[in-house]
């Protein structure tokens, strides 16, 4: 199950999946790759994956710094990457979690529970002025949850970066160094 | 040390573990340079059967591991010590990566448990490595010893090969650490699992390829040193004779096909000669083979051979659309693309199966013989022209005299003037353009083939960094020859002040006699003499070739404003190459795309060596 990589889709970020050997250093040599190139990436999770002898990084690149084609030889060229794919938004389950500090005092502290509420959030700690709140969902979402916040006083907030699984029954195009001729 | 073969386990340390295994990976020779981390390791050498070769300085271990790799093809090995040794290292790793030269370099780390507290002679050898190694690995078990080496020798010498780090901390090889005693099994299975380059080309790209080359009408085989890394010489003869395609071989493939076959344009690039640049300029089919397009032979990316279709072959997938995009993509190990294209050729009729490229040939002819490589000879009572100098030595030389080099005009020029007809006689930094590589190199070629004659280009900048090594020669007895083009200034720098910073010298002179080359020499355990009239040349070159017992080091006293033409200005277009001055006014108007004859628009820009 291979196809050639998908160009032209004429989207700055793009969502990879790599499979790396769980050895150590692995992350320093893709971060390494991505500093050395002028790659830009935005946004980077990693974590062991159920077999332990891999870990997954789920990155998304900017492919306006460089092409997506290029990345991918590049990635390939490090002993320990195994496998990598792209998950495109329409054939992905993306998640992401963000959370949140805000100044919360008594005349905006409703609306804020209530933007929380309408977002299906959650509340995880109050002070008498501040409220540190969570959510996860599609990163687009967050994006717009972001937003809203702003309207009100942000103390921090941390997003974790996207991780991603291909939809049931859809075929992720795995992505290879060598392209056959059509 | 009990053989494998008997039924008792072998029970090894660490560093006993790691000699036994370089010895089962066949290595003859390495070296090397001993220090505080490494220890341990030193004393099962005394056991070995391998050759030690004792360095003056940790870079000289790891030019004369890259010089062996290149004169055999086989991966080289070096070995230093931590820290401050670790660091020096860094520059042959580097060279070695950017000319895909196979390596593994061993360094010795600090203790386990030292690690991160910055101990003494501690370093991020696998941080400090990442970005110019293949590979690097930090082994943290003795047990994993035979792994890692076998992995390393894997990695280093299939794909594109390159150089590959083992950083072994000290505990793990200590004869008095019981936990470094385990019984010794050298690996038969490697474990890569995201490692399997594609040596054999697709079918259906060897095709495509193929078509193009049947009816393009101005093709030129672009031949990089792909084709030496993948023993391929005698694949391109056939293909380029079949095709009477012709050929031009970069810094970096010189001696992948004969000098003195017609088919041969020689080399492209910044000082290429005019043919063999303009031919790709003009042509319509660039077949790039084991090339990688680097900036040094295409000049300004956007003028470089506009009306040329691209058929790049290269074992490295991502060398393919890097800098050009190929029209024709082929993924595979230069010999075995080639093999298949001639294979796909011969079902197609062969020769026949071409269009006639007789008219693109004599177009080319016209070219050489209007302009061919050209110097002045030195006027009476002038000091030599390095030229000269090598066109002598090559002529004084056998045919299969390894040539090594430095970095800068004297290279250029060596490159130019010898006539490479057999493959891996020429040894060079290409791509790091590392000054002072070789006389270690040198060292490395003879230590491999202690009966060829090796000759180390050198200039005197070159040779005041890493001359040192001459006593290693003298002392293990590897009987190199040295010809110090010595113009007292770091030339290919001041060529560069001359023509495009108004003849603004700053800080290129080194001077003619300090050091005193001979004394120098002499003090190192070598035959030195100098000279400084042309008569003298060739009596000198046949005195040298005679010394066989000591390395001779011969200092040519020779001009100091003399330039290295032609030129392609830093960041110009092939088409604005500069010519010798002897061929700028009949130049004018003559050739196709009109080379300029002045250098004055021409803007300079990256760096010169």
């Amino acid at each position: 199950m291979t196809a050639p990589m998908t160009e032209n889709r004429e989207l700055p970020h793009r969502t990879i999946v790599v499979l790396v050997e769980n050895k150590a250093g692995v992350l320093a040599r893709v971060a390494d790759l991505f500093a050395r190139r002028g790659y830009n990436i935005i946004s980077l999770a990693v974590a062991p994956t159920n077999d332990d002898r891999f870990s997954r990084l789920t990155i998304v690149v900017d492919v306006e710094s460089a092409p997506l084609d290029q990345i991918v030889k590049q990635l390939f060229k490090l002993i320990n990457v195994v496998e990598i794919a792209e998950l495109a938004p329409e054939a992905a389950v993306e998640r992401e979690l963000l959370l949140a500090t805000v100044r919360a005092p008594q005349e905006s502290r409703s609306q804020i529970i209530e933007l929380v509420d309408v977002f299906e959030g959650k509340i995880l700690a109050v002070s008498p002025d501040h409220l540190t709140v969570s959510l996860d969902g599609r990163p687009s979402k967050l994006d717009d949850f972001e937003a809203l916040l702003e309207g009100y006083s942000i103390v921090e907030l941390q997003r974790s970066g996207r991780i991603a699984l291909p939809k049931i029954g859809r075929d992720v195009p795995r992505l290879r160094a060598v392209t056959e001729p059509s | 040390m009990s053989d494998q073969s008997t039924s008792q386990p072998l029970r090894l340390n660490g560093g006993q573990a790691l000699i036994k295994s370089l010895e089962l990976e066949g290595v003859e020779v390495m070296f090397g340079y001993p220090g505080g981390a490494i220890l341990p390791v030193y004393d099962p050498i005394i056991d070995s059967k391998i050759r030690h070769v004792l360095v003056r300085h940790e870079q000289g271990a790891g030019h004369a591991a890259e010089g062996y790799a290149h004169a055999t093809g086989k991966p080289g090995v070096c070995m230093v010590t931590s820290g401050p040794a670790a660091t020096n290292i860094v520059t042959p790793l580097a060279d070695a990566y950017l000319d895909s030269v196979p390596l593994v370099c061993i360094t010795g780390q600090v203790a386990l448990p030292a690690i991160g507290t910055d101990a003494f002679q501690e370093c991020d050898t696998t941080g400090i490595t990442r970005s110019i190694t293949k590979h690097n690995m930090l082994v943290t078990r003795a047990e994993d010893i035979p792994q890692a080496v076998r992995e390393a020798f894997h990695i280093a010498t299939t794909g594109r090969p390159g150089p590959v780090l083992i950083d072994i901390p000290k505990n793990i090889v200590d004869a008095n650490n019981p936990d470094a005693y385990f019984d010794f099994v050298y690996p038969p299975e490697i474990d890569l699992p995201g490692y399997a380059p594609q040596v054999e080309p697709a079918p259906a790209a060897v095709r495509e390829a193929v078509d193009l080359m049947k009816t393009a009408e101005w093709p030129v085989l672009y031949v990089g040193g792909g084709v030496l890394k993948s023993r391929g010489a005698d694949a391109l003869r056939q293909l380029a004779e079949l095709g009477d395609i012709p050929v031009v071989t970069t810094l970096m493939a010189r001696g992948a096909f004969p000098d003195s076959h017609e088919l041969n344009l020689g080399m492209p690039g910044m000082h290429g000669n005019y043919t063999a640049v303009t031919a790709m300029q003009k042509s319509d089919l660039l077949i790039a083979m084991g090339a990688r397009f680097d900036d040094r032979v295409t000049g300004r990316v956007g003028d470089f051979a506009p009306g040329a279709k691209i058929i790049h072959v290269d074992i490295d997938p991502a060398e393919h659309g890097k800098v050009r995009q190929p029209d024709v993509s082929v993924v595979g190990d230069c010999r075995a693309v080639m093999e298949a294209m001639l294979r796909e050729l011969s079902a197609a009729g062969g020769s026949e199966a071409f269009a006639d490229h007789s008219g693109w040939r004599q177009q080319l002819s016209g070219w050489q013989e209007r302009y061919p490589l050209t110097y002045e000879k030195s006027q009476p009572g002038e000091y030599l022209k390095p030229q000269q100098v090598l066109e002598a030595l090559r002529d004084g030389c056998p045919a299969d005299t390894i040539v090594t080099s430095g970095v800068g005009q004297h290279q250029m020029w060596t490159s130019q003037y010898w006539r490479f007809d057999h493959p891996y006689t020429w040894i060079n930094s290409g791509g790091l353009g590392t000054m002072g590589f070789s006389i270690p190199a040198a060292i490395g070629a003879k230590a491999a083939y202690p009966d060829r004659m090796v000759w180390a280009v050198d200039g005197d900048g070159c040779f005041q960094m890493t001359g040192q090594e001459l006593v290693t020669a003298s002392i293990e007895r590897i009987p190199i020859k040295v010809a110090l083009i010595n113009n007292a200034y770091l030339g290919m720098v001041r060529q560069w002040q001359e023509l495009f910073y108004d003849e603004r010298f700053s800080e290129v002179h080194l001077s003619h006699d300090m050091p005193d080359y001979v004394k120098w020499a002499e003090a190192m355990g070598c035959v030195g003499f100098r000279v400084e009239e042309p008569e003298e040349i060739e009596v000198a070159i046949a005195k040298a070739n005679e010394i066989n017992d000591r390395p001779v080091v011969v200092e040519f006293r020779c001009l100091s404003d003399e330039k290295v033409y032609p030129m392609v200005p830093a960041g110009g277009s092939n088409d604005d190459i500069i010519v010798a001055p002897s061929q700028r006014a009949d130049a004018t108007g003559a050739a196709p795309s009109g080379p300029q004859s002045t250098v004055d628009a021409a803007q300079s820009e990256g760096d010169a060596q």
